[in-house]
């Protein structure tokens, strides 16, 4: 088969770009270490999260020293807990589930973003920057006011947050990247 | 449309060595082509009539999608809301299923079976079973658009405000997977239809090559058969028997990722008619000939391999898949760029050879002297540079990790609207003004104002995509009426939110126009008389067929192959996903969308008969009268 020199050169730089691009990739996850939504929590009922206690109250809570978990339902057409309350410099855990449709988690203006879809728990983890707000929002179709489904992420400072909570309830976050993300 | 089959060119050896800038070749698009004997229409007739009926098919749904896509541009922008809210995602459902499954499809089936005939020089086997197949396409269609657009009304127990996706547990009428599912028998049986006469046409020629056209529909009809494979299976297994109520759940995840094992591949089952027009028409059009046939047998084969094993790079997001599935098939996906990144040279190569032979020079002169005022020509050549531009964006999207930032942004909707809406549409459009005239003998009623259609479709997509793109990265969702939030502001980019809004409104207002004016010029077209003298010649490759490796025509190998990388591919993942929440889901409801339509019903009832009692107590008393609160 012949293939001209100019053919020969071009499909050697396509290759090294694709290599590049796969490349690019593999080193965010190793270096950086920017890890991917995944299949790393059990299946759910989710006709049956009031016997999860994750979900029966969702919340933010501590679990171990500036760490957190934020259980999170998503619902047509809200998030509850909203405002998610979530202290600042610290890294937080969002646990996202939907006890109806396949919805949407988005903090806007960020990469934090996952599908959460009924039966799965999406779990991704962010590094919080200093005290700001965030807007969450559904980025997936999910019924006739499906525009409606929004809520807030609040990161306040560290002591706040406690003030607020008495340690382990009802809290918010503020998000930036998966797995080790800077403030954005 | 020439007599000439691709299989036996000509070409001096010489041209092969020096093809990009031979000026010995004194024209280029004449050798080996057999002198042509008038059009498609003048030598098929039987077969004319179907391409027609597809072509109108298709320009039929593309007409409804382009005024659900305008109403919905200013709807979405703020700029206009004559409609409710809930009505967009009605709106928005249609123009998806009626553009890129009606359209398109219709479209494609159009031009392999032109281009199958031709090549084969060859009439279909029997074109009764063309009918029918086309009639199962037409009737599958219908019903489920009818299921969609009874959506705007709650007088009819019909509605499928799904989306084209319609991820489970949102729930249709059932009429809606009914009619996809007679509309993929029919395409089912058009693949079945050209595997036929090319059998028949074997027969008859035992030795020859497979005409570089007939290749091409057929390794696309068998990735067609491999992707749409998972489709049926999720809506025959799950969805369709799940509507009925005869299973009570459906795994989300199970039949989200059976929609994207086809889901991806369809992208290139759009796109691969247009392909198919920038090798084998584009270079005759410029006045030149393709740079060579057994490279675009080698992409057509690459595409085949790896258009399905792909499909989970649309759930980088979803929880359920482990990240190594994700890894593998995001690395199947950066090879799938290397056949795109083939035709952009082998294309262009093409072109700058017809622009050679016609007198042009310099690096970048012989651009001056190609057919610009021809609308075929220049569409097709501004849908190539958006396809460019959408393989960037695209870039983006299959990068596992940055992915992230656009997941189910707008910025996605703006990147197929530069490759399904441009790349793929716009070569339609312009085809048609080429193609048209062969299947009719009809000339085109205006060059002029389709010159202008394809021009004005390039600038209005560039301004709205553009700034589709830019609100995607300010975290602007995708598919959804009302994109403006009560509790944060979007941060600026490339221009505010509003700014934005208003650079889509007006691009997609330009679109509209320009959609107008092409189904203005095909109808007006239709109203003039036949004529003699139109058939086109389709030239003959520089590096023929008999470069190309006897192995390239081995379909069934590459078939073998492909299915061997599907199941490598998913397999496991689909085991993975059985295993966690079961065949039929960890549980859950059904969520019928037809429940909102009633629901607004119960809602507005009071107030619509409270209204309606005054207004009988009104008339009855003679009381105000025009009292309309």
């Amino acid at each position: 088969m012949h293939v001209h020199s100019y053919e020969k050169i071009w499909l050697a730089l396509g290759l090294g770009l694709i290599l590049l691009l796969i490349g690019s990739v593999t080193y965010g996850a190793v270096g950086p270490g920017v890890s991917m939504v995944a299949a790393d929590q059990p299946t759910v009922d989710p006709t049956a999260l009031d016997e999860d206690d994750r979900f029966a109250e969702p919340r933010v809570e501590q679990v171990g020293e500036n760490e957190y978990e934020a259980y999170v339902v998503a619902y047509q057409f809200g998030f509850e807990p909203d405002p998610i309350v979530i202290p600042a410099n610290s890294t937080v855990t969002f646990m996202v589930t939907s006890r109806d449709v396949t919805h949407g988690f988005e903090v806007v203006g960020t990469n934090a973003n996952t599908m959460v879809i009924p039966g799965e728990v999406s779990t991704l983890t962010v590094e919080t920057g200093g005290p700001t707000e965030y807007g969450v929002i559904c980025n997936e179709y999910c019924g006739a006011a499906h525009h409606g489904m929004e809520a807030t992420i609040e990161v306040v400072p560290q002591d706040e947050f406690e003030s607020s909570t008495g340690g382990s309830t009802d809290s918010g976050g503020s998000t930036d990247g998966d797995g080790s993300g800077g403030d954005q | 449309m020439t007599a000439t089959a691709d299989a036996p060119a000509t070409t001096s050896p010489d041209a092969t060595n020096e093809p990009v800038t031979n000026e010995d070749d004194p024209d280029g698009d004449g050798d080996g082509a057999a002198t042509p004997e008038g059009t498609f229409y003048d030598r098929f007739p039987a077969e004319a009539r179907i391409v027609r009926a597809t072509f109108l098919g298709a320009f039929l749904a593309f007409a409804i999608g382009t005024t659900f896509g305008i109403i919905q541009t200013l709807h979405r922008t703020g700029i206009a809301r004559p409609f409710s809210s809930v009505d967009y995602y009605t709106f928005l459902t249609a123009h998806g299923v009626f553009l890129v499954l009606s359209f398109t499809i219709f479209f494609l089936v159009g031009v392999f079976t032109w281009a199958l005939v031709r090549s084969l020089d060859r009439p279909l086997v029997n074109t009764r079973f063309s009918w029918a197949w086309y009639g199962l396409m037409a009737v599958g269609m219908t019903l489920t658009g009818i299921t969609i657009l009874a959506g705007f009304t709650s007088a009819v127990d019909l509605s499928a405000d799904v989306l084209f996706t319609f991820y489970a547990p949102l729930q249709a009428h059932p009429l809606f997977y009914g009619g996809l599912a007679v509309f993929l028998v029919g395409t089912w049986l058009a693949g079945l239809d050209w595997w036929r006469t090319y059998l028949a046409w074997r027969r008859e020629n035992p030795d020859e090559r497979i005409p570089l056209q007939t290749f091409m529909v057929l390794t696309t009809t068998i990735m067609w058969y491999v992707a749409t494979s998972a489709l049926a299976i999720s809506v025959l297994f799950f969805l369709l028997p799940w509507s009925l109520g005869l299973i009570e759940t459906v795994n989300p995840t199970l039949t989200r990722t059976l929609f994207w094992f086809f889901g991806h591949p369809v992208v290139y089952f759009w796109l691969m008619p247009a392909y198919l027009l920038w090798y084998t028409v584009l270079p005759s059009i410029a006045g030149g000939r393709l740079f060579s046939d057994p490279l675009a047998r080698v992409v057509f084969v690459l595409f085949l391999l790896l258009s399905t094993p792909v499909g989970i790079h649309h759930q980088y997001l979803d929880p359920g898949i482990a990240e190594g599935f994700k890894f593998v098939s995001m690395t199947n996906t950066m090879f799938l760029l290397l056949p795109s990144l083939l035709t952009a040279f082998t294309v262009v190569a093409s072109v700058e050879y017809g622009a050679r032979v016609r007198g042009g020079t310099g690096l970048f002169g012989w651009l001056r002297t190609l057919p610009w005022r021809d609308p075929a020509f220049t569409g097709m050549m501004l849908a190539g540079l958006m396809f460019a531009a959408g393989g960037y964006s695209g870039m983006v999207n299959a990068g596992m990790n940055i992915n992230y930032l656009i997941h189910n942004t707008i910025w996605v909707p703006g990147h197929f609207h530069l490759t399904v809406g441009t790349a793929v549409a716009l070569t339609f459009m312009a085809a048609t003004y080429w193609l048209w005239p062969q299947i009719t003998n009809k000339p085109i009623y205006s060059k002029q104002i389709g010159l202008a259609q394809v021009v004005l479709w390039f600038a209005g997509m560039a301004l709205m995509s553009n700034a589709m793109h830019a609100q995607g990265l300010l975290g602007a969702p995708r598919r959804t009426a009302e994109p403006e939030y009560a509790g944060f502001e979007y941060g600026t980019a490339f221009g505010g939110f509003q700014e934005l809004n208003v650079q889509i409104a007006i691009g997609g207002t330009i679109l509209f126009a320009s959609a107008v004016l092409f189904l203005s010029n095909v109808v007006l077209t239709m109203g003039n008389s036949r004529t003699d003298g139109l058939a086109e010649t389709i030239s003959e490759p520089i590096s023929g067929p008999e470069d190309a490796p006897l192995v390239l025509d081995n379909i069934r190998l590459w078939g073998g192959i492909a299915v061997l990388l599907v199941l490598l591919a998913y397999a496991l993942p689909i085991v993975a996903i059985i295993q966690r929440g079961g065949l039929f889901g960890p549980g859950g409801e059904a969520f019928p969308m037809v429940l909102d339509a009633l629901s607004i019903l119960v809602d507005r009832a009071p107030d619509a008969i409270a209204l309606l009692t005054d207004r009988a107590v009104d008339a009855l008393g003679g009381g105000r009268l025009g009292g309309w609160p």
